[in-house]
């Protein structure tokens, strides 16, 4: 008897572990097939699209090929990069720059493609630092940085930078209130002295620059993710809330109290009005603007001190809250701009609200009451339909261009796909594991390409050979094209890849460039050609204006510098040929190498310390010769008096 | 002359002023490195390059082998080689106004054998530019010279470049052939007088 209950608690015991090798055996037979021919790029040809992921606590962007999930590229961004030199060299450092002070990390999110008429345009890629709030705008010209913005009043800067239809604005909601401004209160007064702000920056149609154009202050909750409405939504934007109970401990318990939070509808155009007709009030405020310089690509830091702010009470009509399940994450806008769906990662099922029922109620004054004078809507009044058993824990969703939608649930861990209109669930595929975003290409836009979809995975666990504790990111390719959802391919990712953007990759290719052309070479410190090249002290400032062409620099032997000098080595690569940097590397230089794109002036510091001999050399294998491109320094002692001598070849 | 063999020679005289719109000779260059392609216009008056940077790149790669760099100011026949051009054309409109037959031919005879010298020409500046090595060049292949091919292809280490007569060379072609066009037709008219 005993026997045979031993037995039967064996069996119960081993029945999920049969269930889950069963589970395996069937996904992994599922991906064999054309999944391999799908997704192989033969050697030599193209991706069909690009897709930009952000890097997460890397605080930077990489560049993959889809459908081969091959890494091309990781842009420099929020965080110092000794492999160039980004946030070292004196043309970069000011980049990262904050009323905080110089900051060489960030914590990177939501990449945003630039839009025209709610496509992707392929001008600029936006992404938000959450940490110490800030957007940033990388060129996809050259695919470096441009620019950073500093948005005040913000901490965690969650839900942004979602562009709007045009690129009209990218928008920043903060995911932390606090008291604006700032200041040194009791945390338990945060009912009364903690807010929201949802910021709009305003970017220049040309030249990409953006603005602080204005801020709106919100009730004091934890504002999650934004989109900007299209088509007939165009001109409104949607930020989810949580935290309604306006808890400031223990959020897991206290902020998951209230059965419905808000998404805020906010109608920007009327907002526009509003800080047009004078309602907006100059707030002070402190923070950075930087950028690089078009002319001379040195980067520059502007200090800004006020801020336009919009409080919904002088504003009516501008904001509305919609009510909405539990704790909602993520808000996404299908492409045809009439619905709203908000995942409520802590609801059962996926509510979708209808733009056109909002405007109604709006019209209706079907409010429900209001908080800090922003009226809120009837749920019932906006709801266009719920979709039931969604996945446990849903948190975004993306649109393919035949009316289906498709939602990570990161409980569950799976992506489900259903019907735009009957709301009903028509497949589902598992993925590995514990999903956060998904990005179908151009699903966030007027017209996606229901081709692939890519799954951002928050865990990898037993997906790759494992290497130790911490293990890689992961990304999961999908095929979406047919009735049935197939997994094509893992590939590993850097940081933590949050969101993603997909673009063809022909909108990039059709003109890219291929090097930076030495005639606009606008760096002050830049020498034009191996003859102009020299070394000039200063007091204890010494410049060497040096010039790198394979397979040798110019100077190549440099004498006369002391300890206590401050060193800056210009180099300028005077080469006009594609993918042909020249590296640039001292031993012990203590910030960091430098590398440098044909045509590009990039300066490095470096402050010797002990008299001795100091071999330089490039270190990127540029030619046959590359292990002769290399030179001495001489550092004599502070009292010496060598003379300053340089030269090449005499 | 007759009007028909006017407006030939015409015709001819001014097409060899095509020379200043086209490139007489191009060399094409291969190398593992550059899939992408590079190119040499030889015109009249001067060496440019196919894309922007192609003979700043090939000026730099050519100093590992120790070629000299290709420099237009020290190619006397680029400044003197428009003048020739200019000069033809003059000859040819004055044949036209003037001329007989007989001046044609002298005419014809006269663009072939500056082509044939400016071949030759071009032949010893493609050989000096190829043999004439810097002894101090970082790469030294015993035995090895540089010379780009005349006409056609060859492999130079990792380059492989073909060089082959231009645009502006089948213009003056064609003007050689209008002049001969008009010369036969000269002769026939000639012939059914007599």
């Amino acid at each position: 008897m005993q026997k045979k209950i031993q037995f039967l608690v064996l069996a119960v015991m081993l029945l999920p572990l049969i269930f889950i090798i069963g589970c395996g055996k069937s996904s992994s037979s599922l991906d064999t097939g054309d999944a391999a021919q799908r997704v192989y790029v033969k050697p030599g040809e193209y991706d069909e699209f690009y897709s930009f992921m952000s890097g997460g606590f890397s605080g930077q962007l990489s560049v993959y090929g889809i459908p081969s999930g091959r890494l091309f590229k990781v842009i420099p961004v929020f965080s110092q990069n000794p492999e160039t030199g980004y946030g070292y060299t004196e043309e970069t450092k000011a980049m990262l720059n904050t009323s905080h002070g110089f900051i060489p990390w960030d914590d990177a999110h939501h990449p945003s493609l630039s839009q025209s008429d709610g496509l992707a345009d392929g001008k600029w890629i936006f992404i938000n630092a959450n940490n110490t709030p800030r957007i940033a705008r990388i060129d996809l010209k050259d695919f470096e940085t441009a620019e950073i913005l500093e948005i005040p009043n913000s901490a965690g800067n969650h839900g942004s930078p979602f562009t709007t239809e045009n690129s009209e604005y990218v928008v920043a909601s903060t995911r932390f209130s606090l008291p604006i401004p700032n200041q040194d209160v009791d945390i338990k007064s945060y009912k009364e002295n903690f807010k929201g702000t949802i910021s709009f920056i305003k970017v220049n149609p040309e030249s990409g620059r953006m603005n602080l154009e204005f801020q709106i202050l919100a009730p004091g909750f934890n504002y999650d993710l934004a989109r900007a409405g299209k088509g007939p939504s165009h001109g409104w934007a949607f930020f989810t809330s949580y935290n309604s109970e306006q808890a400031n401990t223990l959020l897991e318990i206290n902020a998951s109290k209230n059965d419905k939070d808000f998404i805020a509808a906010i109608n920007w155009k009327k907002a526009e009005e509003y800080v047009k007709a004078g309602k907006a009030k100059a707030m002070p405020a402190d923070y950075y603007h930087n950028h690089v310089d078009e002319k001379t690509r040195v980067a520059k830091s502007e200090q800004l001190k006020t801020v336009m702010v919009l409080d919904p009470k002088d504003c009516p009509g501008m904001i509305y809250f919609l009510p909405t399940p539990k704790s909602p994450h993520g808000v996404d806008v299908d492409p045809t701009g009439e619905y709203i769906v908000a995942g409520g990662k802590l609801a059962t099922v996926l509510p979708v609200h209808s733009f056109s029922k909002m405007i109604k109620a709006i019209d209706g004054k079907k409010f429900d009451g209001e908080i800090d004078g922003i009226p809120i809507l009837k749920y019932a009044e906006v709801n266009a339909g719920e979709v039931q058993n969604p996945g446990l824990g849903p948190l975004h969703t993306e649109f393919d261009e035949k009316g289906f939608a498709y939602t990570s649930a990161f409980i569950s861990s799976e992506v489900v796909k259903w019907k735009l209109g009957t709301w009903e669930v028509v497949d589902r595929i598992p993925v590995y594991y514990s999903i956060g975003h998904l990005m179908v290409m151009g699903g966030d836009t007027k017209k996606p390409f229901g081709k692939y979809l890519v799954a951002l995975n928050k865990i990898t666990k037993d997906r790759y050979l494992p290497t130790g504790p911490s293990l890689t990111q992961s990304a999961q390719l999908i095929d979406i094209s047919g009735d049935k959802m197939k997994l094509l391919l893992d590939f590993p990712t850097i940081g933590e890849p949050h969101y993603a953007q997909g673009i063809k990759a022909d909108i990039l290719t059709k003109d890219f460039m291929k090097i930076y052309k030495n005639e606009d070479n606008g760096n002050p410190y830049a020498t034009k050609g191996e003859k102009d090249a020299k070394v000039v002290r200063e007091g204890n400032i010494v410049r060497v204006y040096m010039t790198a062409a394979r397979s040798h620099f110019a100077p190549d032997n440099i004498e006369g510098i002391k300890v206590g000098d401050k060193v800056y080595f210009h180099v300028t690569n005077l080469e006009q040929d594609w993918d042909v940097p020249h590296g640039f590397a001292v031993k012990g230089m203590n910030n960091s190498e430098l590398l440098i794109m044909p045509g590009e002036t990039r300066t490095v510091t470096w402050e010797p310390k002990q008299p001795g001999i100091y071999p330089f050399y490039c270190s990127d294998f540029c030619s046959a010769l590359h292990q002769e491109m290399s030179g001495y320094l001489r550092v004599s002692p502070a009292n010496s008096n060598v003379e300053l001598k340089f030269g090449t070849g005499k | 002359m007759k009007t028909k063999s006017k407006i030939l020679v015409i015709i001819g005289s001014i097409l060899l002023l095509g020379t200043f719109i086209f490139p007489i000779w191009k060399i094409d260059i291969e190398a593992p490195q550059y899939p992408e392609g590079m190119g040499l216009y030889i015109w009249i008056n001067k060496i440019t390059g196919e894309g922007p940077n192609d003979l700043n790149t090939l000026n730099g790669l050519n100093h590992y082998i120790g070629m000299k760099t290709i420099d237009e100011e020290s190619i006397p026949e680029l400044v003197f080689m428009p003048y020739i051009i200019v000069t033809l054309t003059f000859l040819g409109l004055l044949v036209a106004y003037k001329g007989g037959s007989r001046s044609i031919l002298t005419l014809i005879i006269l663009i072939i054998l500056l082509g044939v010298v400016g071949m030759y020409d071009f032949y010893m500046w493609e050989y000096d530019y190829g043999h004439n090595l810097n002894p101090d060049a970082p790469i030294k292949v015993p035995g090895m010279s540089y010379q780009p091919p005349f006409i056609g292809s060859k492999q130079l280490l990792n380059i492989n470049a073909t060089s082959l007569p231009w645009i502006g060379s089948a213009f003056i072609g064609m003007s050689v052939l209008l002049f001969g066009f008009s010369y036969l037709n000269e002769r026939k008219n000639k012939g059914i007088q007599a």
